[in-house]
C-alpha cells in the first residue's frame, strides 16, 4: 500500500515537471501580437479601403498560397479588425466547402471545371462561380548530384526522368545538355507527392505540354506514372532530396530553401532559365485567357520563346461568386480581395517567394473584384 | 523476493448481493433505473456502431456502382476521374503485410520487457521503466512519423544492404538500392508504436499470476526462467494473444506516421524493401483532402472494408482466447 502511494507520487512529480516544461516553452513561442498600432494609420500605409467589412470571414483551400494568405491575413486584420480564417486543407476540399456554401471564397490551384461551374448556381444565386489568379509561383525541380553545381534539363529529358527512363546520372542525355560537367553514375531516384497535389497537376501539365511524346500520362492531381518514389507534401520532398544521394524532384521554389539546389530549364529560347520568382511572372505575362466573362482563369503557355521566361509556373486562384453572394459576407471579402489584388498586396508576394500576377492581368482583376455583389 | 510484495494488497471485499430479499419480485427503484440507464447505454452503444456502419455502407454503394475497375481486384485508385477507376487490393496486402510485420517485430519484445519489469529488474528500476513506455503511446503519431522520416530512414541504408546481402535470394530481402521509404520501414515504425499497448497488457497479465503457482514450481526447485516457462508464459498466454490482437488493431488503422513514411505506389512488390504498396488510413489520409465527392466516397468504401477487417481480427482474437479459457484469469 505504501509503495504504491510512493509512486504515485513520483508520477505526480514526473507529470508535473513535463507540464511546468511544456508551458516554459510555450511561453517562448509566443507572438509578437504586443506593439498595437493605430488601426486607421496602418490601413492607409498598406492601402486597404476595409468600407462596411466587420466580423470574420471564412476560407479555406490550396495550401500552395498559405503563406501568402498567411502574410495578408496579418495586414488586413491589423487594419479592419476583421479575423479571416483561412484553412489551408487543400484545392478540393476548398472547392467542396465553396460549393456547400460553407466559406466565402476558396482557394484553388486550379480553375474550376465545367460541372463545378454548374454546381455553384446554387450558391450563387441566378449566377455562378469566377476564377481569379492571385498568386503565382514557380514549381523548381530540385536535385541531390554531389560535384554538380548546375545543371541543365530540358522537358524531354525531365519526363524521361520522371518517366523512370533515364535511370543514372551519366545518361547521354543529360550529358548532351551538360557539356563539359562531370556526371557520377549514381543511380536517379526521382521523388514525387504521396498526396494528391496542385503541384504534382501543373508539373505534369507541363510535362505533358512540353513533352508529349516522352511524357504519356494525363495530368492530374495524383501522380500518374509508374516507378520512382514519393513523399508527403512539398516539406516532405525536400527533406527527401536533401537526405538522398542521387534525389531529383519538384516542389515550389521558396522550399527550396538555401540548401537545395535547383534545375535550369531549356526551353526555346537561347539561354536556359532559372527558376526565379521574376521569371516566372515573365511566363505567367505569356499566359492565355481562357475564362468567359468576368472568369479569368489562364491557359499557360508551356512553350515559350522569351528569354528568361520559367514555363514551369504555378497560378493559383480565389474563387468567389460573380453575383449573389452572401450579403453578410459580401463587403468583407470584397474589401479582402481588393486588397490583396491591390499593388501593395502584390508587392508582398515577392517577400514570400510567390510571383506576383502580371500588371495588366492584374488590372482587369481588380475590375472584376469592383463589380461582385 | 519481490514478488512477494505485489500481491500484498487486500481482494476487494466481495460485493453484496443486491436486495437479497426472499421474495424475489420486488425490486427497489433504484436497481430499477440503474437497470434502464445501463441498457439504455448498451442499446445507444448499439445504434451509434449501427448509424457508421449504415453511413459508410451508404456513401460507399454511392461510388461502387459507378466504379469501372473492379473493387477488389484493381490495381489502381483514379478515384476523382470520370468514371472512377479503382480497387483496394494493394491496400489490403500493405495494410496487413505491414501490421504483420510490426507484430512479429514488437510482441517479442514487448513480452520481453514485460518479464523483465515484472520477475527481474528490481523495484526501483521497473517503476520508472514502466512511466518511459506509458509515455511512448502518449507521442503523437505524427511525431512518429517526423522522426521516422527525418531520422529512421536515412539510417536504414546499412540493414537494408545487410538484407540484401544475405536474405536477397528469397526476393522477400531484395532491395535495389532505393531510399528506404518501404513497407518494412513502416513496419518497424509500426512496431515502435505498438511495443506500449502490447507491453502494458502484458505486464499486468504477468504480474496476475497467482502467487501459489511461482510458489509451488520454486519449491520443486524450479529456475526462476523454469518458473516463468511453467507457470507465467502459460497463464498469461490467453492475455499476450489478446494485447497482441490490441497492438495490431493499432498497428491496421495507424494513419500520419505511415503517410509520412511509405512512398506509395498502387503495386505489389515481391520485395518488402521496395518502395511501394500502401495501407487504407495511409490511402485516405494522403488523398482525402485534395478528391471530389465522389472521391471521397471511394475513400468512405475503401474505410469499409478497414473496418470489416478489424471486426475480423477481433472476432479471431475472441475465438482464440476462448478456447483457451482454461488458463484465463478468470478460472484461476
Amino acid at each position: 500500500m505504501k509503495l504504491q502511494r510512493k509512486n504515485r507520487l513520483r508520477a505526480l512529480c514526473i507529470g508535473a515537471v513535463a507540464v511546468s516544461g511544456a508551458l516554459a516553452l510555450t511561453a517562448c513561442g509566443s507572438d509578437d501580437s504586443g506593439t498595437e498600432t493605430d488601426p486607421s494609420a496602418s490601413a492607409q500605409a498598406e492601402g486597404i479601403e476595409c468600407g462596411d467589412a466587420e466580423g470574420q470571414l471564412l476560407a479555406s483551400g490550396s495550401s500552395a498560397q498559405k503563406n501568402a494568405i498567411d502574410a495578408w491575413r496579418k495586414n488586413f486584420a491589423a487594419a479592419c479588425k476583421v479575423q479571416l480564417n483561412y484553412n489551408p486543407k487543400g484545392s478540393g476540399a476548398g472547392i467542396t466547402d465553396f460549393l456547400q456554401g460553407s466559406t466565402a471564397f476558396a482557394g484553388s490551384d486550379s480553375a474550376l471545371k465545367d460541372d463545378e461551374i454548374k454546381q455553384s448556381s446554387k450558391v450563387c444565386k441566378d449566377s455562378q462561380a469566377i476564377d481569379l489568379p492571385m498568386v503565382g509561383g514557380p514549381i523548381a525541380v530540385g536535385y541531390n548530384v554531389p560535384g554538380v553545381d548546375n545543371l541543365i534539363l530540358d522537358a524531354a529529358t525531365l519526363a524521361d526522368i520522371f518517366n523512370d527512363k533515364i535511370k543514372t546520372w551519366d545518361d547521354k542525355a543529360i550529358a548532351k545538355l551538360n557539356p563539359g560537367v562531370k556526371l557520377p553514375s549514381t543511380k536517379i531516384q526521382a521523388f514525387h507527392r504521396s498526396d494528391e497535389s496542385g503541384t504534382t497537376d501543373n508539373f505534369t501539365k507541363y510535362l505533358k505540354a512540353a513533352a508529349p511524346a516522352n511524357w504519356p500520362y494525363e495530368p492530374e492531381k495524383a501522380w500518374q506514372a509508374k516507378g520512382g518514389q514519393a513523399a508527403s507534401g512539398s516539406s516532405g520532398l525536400a527533406q527527401a532530396v536533401k537526405q538522398t544521394e542521387g534525389a531529383i524532384t519538384y516542389f515550389e521554389l521558396s522550399y527550396a530553401g538555401t540548401e537545395v539546389k535547383t534545375v535550369d530549364l531549356k526551353t526555346d529560347a537561347k539561354e536556359p532559365v532559372k527558376a526565379t520568382i521574376d521569371n516566372a511572372t515573365k511566363a505567367i505575362s505569356e499566359a492565355k485567357r481562357v475564362g468567359k466573362g468576368n472568369d479569368y482563369s489562364l491557359e499557360l503557355n508551356y512553350k515559350p520563346t522569351a528569354e528568361g521566361a520559367y514555363p514551369i509556373t504555378l497560378v493559383t486562384y480565389e474563387i468567389a461568386c460573380e453575383k449573389g453572394n452572401k450579403a453578410e459576407t459580401l463587403p468583407t471579402t470584397k474589401a479582402f480581395l481588393s486588397y490583396i489584388a491591390s499593388e501593395k498586396g502584390q508587392a508582398l508576394l515577392k517577400e514570400k517567394g510567390y510571383a506576383p500576377i502580371p500588371a495588366e492581368i492584374n488590372t482587369k482583376v481588380r475590375e472584376v473584384i469592383k463589380g461582385l455583389s | 523476493m519481490d514478488i512477494s510484495t505485489k500481491t500484498d494488497t487486500p481482494p476487494p471485499p466481495p460485493v453484496p448481493l443486491a436486495a437479497p430479499t426472499k421474495k424475489s419480485s420486488s425490486v427497489r427503484p433504484g436497481d430499477r433505473i440503474f437497470l434502464a440507464l445501463s441498457r439504455g447505454s448498451g442499446i445507444l452503444l448499439l445504434l451509434i456502431m449501427a448509424a457508421i456502419a449504415g453511413f459508410l455502407a451508404y456513401r460507399a454503394s454511392l461510388v461502387l456502382s459507378k466504379n469501372e475497375g473492379n473493387f477488389f481486384t484493381t490495381f489502381e485508385w483514379n478515384a476523382t476521374a470520370s468514371p472512377p477507376d479503382f480497387g483496394i487490393a494493394v491496400l489490403v496486402f500493405g495494410t496487413v503485410v505491414s501490421s504483420i510485420i510490426a507484430l512479429a517485430l514488437a510482441v517479442p519484445v514487448a513480452i520481453g520487457i514485460a518479464l523483465f519489469l515484472t520477475h527481474y529488474a528490481p523495484r526501483k528500476l521497473s517503476g520508472p521503466i514502466g512511466y518511459v513506455i506509458d509515455l511512448l503511446a502518449a507521442v503523437p503519431s505524427i511525431v512518429y512519423g517526423l522522426w521516422g522520416f527525418i531520422v529512421l530512414v536515412p539510417n536504414l541504408n546499412g540493414l537494408f544492404g545487410w538484407l540484401d546481402k544475405y536474405l536477397g535470394w528469397t526476393a522477400i530481402f531484395a532491395w535495389d538500392e532505393k531510399a528506404p521509404n518501404a513497407l518494412f520501414t513502416v513496419g518497424i515504425l509500426l512496431a515502435i508504436m505498438i511495443l506500449p499497448i502490447v507491453t502494458n497488457v502484458s505486464r499486468e497479465v504477468f504480474r496476475q499470476v497467482p502467487q501459489a503457482h511461482e510458489e509451488a514450481a520454486l519449491a520443486l526447485g524450479a529456475t526462476r526462467w523454469e518458473v516463468i516457462r511453467m507457470s507465467v508464459l502459460p497463464f498469461g498466454r490467453s492475455g499476450i494473444i489478446s494485447a497482441a490482437m490490441l497492438g495490431l488493431g493499432r498497428a491496421l488503422g495507424e494513419t500520419m506516421a505511415v503517410a509520412t513514411v511509405l512512398s506509395p505506389e498502387f503495386v505489389i512488390n515481391a520485395s518488402l524493401l521496395d518502395p511501394g504498396g500502401g495501407t487504407f488510413a495511409q490511402n485516405i489520409a494522403a488523398k482525402f483532402n485534395e478528391a471530389n465527392e465522389q472521391g471521397r466516397d471511394a475513400l468512405i468504401a475503401s474505410g469499409l472494408v478497414l473496418f470489416v477487417i478489424t471486426l475480423l481480427v477481433n472476432g479471431a482474437a475472441r475465438a482464440i482466447i476462448a478456447r483457451r479459457k482454461e488458463y484465463s484469469g478468470a478460472n484461476a
